[in-house]
C-alpha cells in the first residue's frame, strides 16, 4: 500500500516538470507559451502549498502537538517561494529573460531543498504520526491535488 | 522517534563564507608558486615545491572549501546540527589557514620545526572539526546514502590527518620510516577516502537538485563509499612498503570504483529534465570527465612499460585529480552555494517587505562562465606542462588568474549582499523615525 504522503511526493515531480516547461519556453523566447506554462506551474504550486497548509499540516500539528516545529518552517519557506513566484511573474511580464533565469534558478534551489526536507523528514513523520487518520485523509489529499 | 527538527539550524552566513573566501587565495598562491618555480616543479611529485603546491591546493583550497560547505550542509541537508558553529568556525578556519601556510613553508624551507608546528595546528583544527561534525552526524535522525557517505568521509579525513601527522613527525625527525609508501597511503586516503566520498555524498543530494536528474541508483549510492573505504582499509591493514604490486592493485581498484561514480553522474546528467547548461553544470561535467581521465591514466601507467618508471605520470594523475576533479567541482558548487545563501539570508532579514537580488544578480552568469573557460584553459595548460615544462610558468599564471577571478566573483556576491543589507537597515530606520 502506498503511503499517505505519496500523492504529495508525486506532485513534487509534476511541479518540477511544469517548472522546466516554463523555463524552456522563456529560454526559447516564446513568451506567450511561457505565460501559459508559468501560469500552470504557479497554479500547481499554489495547489500544493494550500493542500499542505490547509490539510496535511493542521492534521500533523493536531496529532503530534508540534506547532512550532517543522511545519512552521515549511510555511515560512512557502512564503519565501511565493516571493520568488512574484519575481518570476514580473520578469515574464516585462519579458526580461535574464531576470527570469535568475529568479527561476533561485527558486529551483529553494524548491528542491524544501522538497527534500519534506520527502526525507517531514513526510515520513506525517506517515507515522497520521497513521490512524490515513484512511480518511488520503482521499482528501489526492482529491485536492488532482483538482487542476 | 520524532526528531526535533525545526530545519532552522543553518549557521550564520559568515561561518561558511570565511572558508569560501579564503580558498581562492590558496589557489592563487599555488599558481604563483608554479609560475616562480617553473617546469622543475613537475619533474617529480617528490620535489619540495611539488609537495608545497599540492598542499596549497588540498589543504588551502579544497579543505577550506569543504569544511566551510560541510558546516552549512550538515544541518540543512542532513539534519545534523553543529554545536556552536560560529565558535567552531572561528577556531577551525584560522588554524587550517595558518597550518597550511606553515606546512607549505616547511616543504619549501625543509625546517623541521615548521613541520611539527603545522602538524600540531592541523591536529587541533581538524581534530575539533572532526569531533564536532562527527557528533552531529552521529546524532542526526536523518538516514540515506548521503548521510552514510558523509560519515564514512569523516573517517577518511581522520585517517588522512593521522597519516599526515605521522609523516610530518617523520620528516621533522629525519626518521627512517618508509615515508614514500606512507605518503602514497596518505594521498590515497585524502583524495579517495575523504574528498571523493564527500563529493559523492554531496552529489547524491545536489546533482538531482540542480539539474532535475533522476536519483542515483540506490545500490551504487550505498556501495560506492563502502567499496572505496574497503579498498583503503585493505591497503592500510596489509601495509607493506616493499609490496609495490599490491599497492598498484589497490590503487587501480579504488580508481575503478571512482569511475563508476563518474559514469553514473554523467549518465544522470544526460537524462536531466532541466536543459540549462549553467556554469555549475559545466564545472561538474569537467570534474566527472577528469575522474574518468584519472582511471584511464592509471590504467595506462600501470600497463604500458614506457610509462611505468616515468615520474611525471604521477604528477599528471595528481593534477587531473586535484585540479581537474576537485577544484572544478568545488568551483562549480561555490557558484550555487554562495549566491543562494546570500539570497536566503537577505530574504530572512527583510521578510516580505522587500525583494532581495536573486542568484544571477549576485554573480552574473557570463562572469561565472568566463571564469569556467579560464579554469578549463588553466587545467589544459597545466596538464600539457607536465610533458612540456616550458608551459609550466604560463600555466601557473593562468591558474592563479582563474582562482583570482573566482575570488573576485565571490567577493562581488558578498558586495551585493552587503549593499542590500545596508539598504534594508536604512529603510527600517527610516520607517521607525
Amino acid at each position: 500500500m502506498s503511503s499517505l504522503t505519496e500523492p504529495l511526493r508525486h506532485h513534487h515531480q509534476h511541479c518540477d516538470d511544469l517548472f522546466v516547461a516554463a523555463e524552456n519556453a522563456v529560454r526559447e523566447g516564446d513568451w506567450s507559451r511561457a505565460r501559459r506554462e508559468l501560469s500552470a506551474f504557479l497554479a500547481a504550486m499554489e495547489t500544493h502549498f494550500d493542500t499542505e497548509e490547509e490539510t496535511l499540516f493542521p492534521a500533523f500539528e493536531a496529532a503530534t502537538g508540534m506547532n512550532m516545529g517543522p511545519t512552521r518552517m515549511m510555511r515560512h519557506e512557502h512564503a519565501q517561494m511565493r516571493d520568488l513566484f512574484r519575481q518570476m511573474d514580473a520578469a515574464l511580464e516585462s519579458r526580461d529573460a535574464t531576470a527570469y533565469a535568475s529568479a527561476a534558478d533561485t527558486l529551483l534551489v529553494m524548491m528542491q531543498q524544501h522538497n527534500m526536507k519534506e520527502e526525507n523528514i517531514l513526510y515520513p513523520m506525517c506517515d507515522r504520526g497520521l497513521d490512524a487518520q490515513a484512511a480518511a485523509l488520503g482521499p482528501v489529499l489526492r482529491e485536492r491535488l488532482e483538482v487542476e | 522517534m520524532h526528531p526535533d527538527l525545526s530545519f532552522d539550524q543553518a549557521p550564520p552566513i559568515d561561518v561558511p563564507f570565511r572558508f569560501f573566501l579564503t580558498a581562492p587565495l590558496f589557489g592563487i598562491a599555488a599558481g604563483l608558486l608554479l609560475a616562480i618555480v617553473g617546469g622543475e616543479m613537475f619533474a617529480s611529485r617528490w620535489m619540495p615545491p611539488a609537495l608545497a603546491g599540492t598542499h596549497l591546493l588540498v589543504l588551502g583550497f579544497m579543505l577550506q572549501a569543504m569544511c566551510g560547505a560541510l558546516l552549512q550542509f550538515l544541518p540543512v541537508a542532513a539534519g545534523a546540527n553543529i554545536w556552536r558553529p560560529r565558535w567552531v568556525a572561528g577556531v577551525v578556519h584560522p588554524l587550517l589557514a595558518v597550518s597550511a601556510v606553515l606546512l607549505v613553508t616547511a616543504f619549501l624551507s625543509q625546517r623541521s620545526g615548521l613541520f611539527l608546528a603545522a602538524a600540531i595546528g592541523l591536529a587541533l583544527g581538524l581534530g575539533l572539526f572532526a569531533v564536532v561534525t562527527g557528533i552531529a552526524l552521529w546524532r542526526t535522525p536523518a538516514r540515506g546514502a548521503t548521510v552514510m557517505a558523509l560519515r564514512l568521509a569523516l573517517l577518511g579525513l581522520v585517517a588522512t590527518l593521522s597519516l599526515g601527522i605521522l609523516l610530518a613527525t617523520g620528516l621533522a625527525r629525519g626518521s627512517d620510516w618508509p615515508l614514500l609508501a606512507l605518503t602514497d597511503l596518505h594521498a590515497a586516503w585524502g583524495l579517495g577516502g575523504w574528498a571523493l566520498i564527500l563529493l559523492a555524498g554531496v552529489s547524491y543530494y545536489v546533482v538531482p537538485m540542480f539539474q532535475l536528474t533522476p536519483a542515483y541508483p540506490a545500490r551504487l549510492a550505498r556501495s560506492l563509499p563502502l567499496l572505496l573505504l574497503a579498498v583503503l582499509a585493505g591497503w592500510s591493514l596489509t601495509f607493506d612498503p616493499g609490496a609495490a604490486g599490491r599497492q598498484q592493485v589497490a590503487f587501480i581498484g579504488g580508481v575503478a570504483v571512482s569511475s563508476a561514480y563518474a559514469v553514473s553522474t554523467l549518465r544522470l546528467q544526460q537524462r536531466r529534465r532541466r536543459k540549462v547548461s549553467d556554469a555549475t553544470f559545466l564545472f561538474f561535467r569537467v570534474a566527472m570527465l577528469a575522474l574518468l581521465g584519472v582511471f584511464v591514466s592509471a590504467l595506462a601507467i600501470t600497463l604500458l612499460p614506457a610509462l611505468q618508471n616515468e615520474p611525471r605520470g604521477a604528477v599528471w594523475i595528481g593534477l587531473l585529480a586535484i585540479v581537474g576533479v576537485f577544484v572544478s567541482a568545488i568551483n562549480g558548487m561555490l557558484y550555487k552555494i554562495v549566491p543562494f545563501l546570500n539570497w536566503l539570508h537577505l530574504q530572512n532579514l527583510c521578510g516580505m517587505r522587500a525583494m532581495p537580488p536573486t542568484m544571477h544578480q549576485m554573480i552574473p552568469e557570463r562572469r561565472m562562465r568566463g571564469q569556467f573557460y579560464l579554469h578549463l584553459a588553466a587545467l589544459g595548460m597545466l596538464l600539457a606542462a607536465v610533458w612540456w615544462p616550458l608551459l609550466a610558468r604560463p600555466a601557473g599564471l593562468l591558474f592563479a588568474a582563474s582562482c583570482a577571478w573566482l575570488g573576485y566573483n565571490l567577493l562581488g556576491a558578498v558586495g551585493v549582499y552587503r549593499a542590500f543589507k545596508t539598504r534594508i537597515r536604512a529603510d527600517a530606520s527610516d520607517r521607525r523615525s
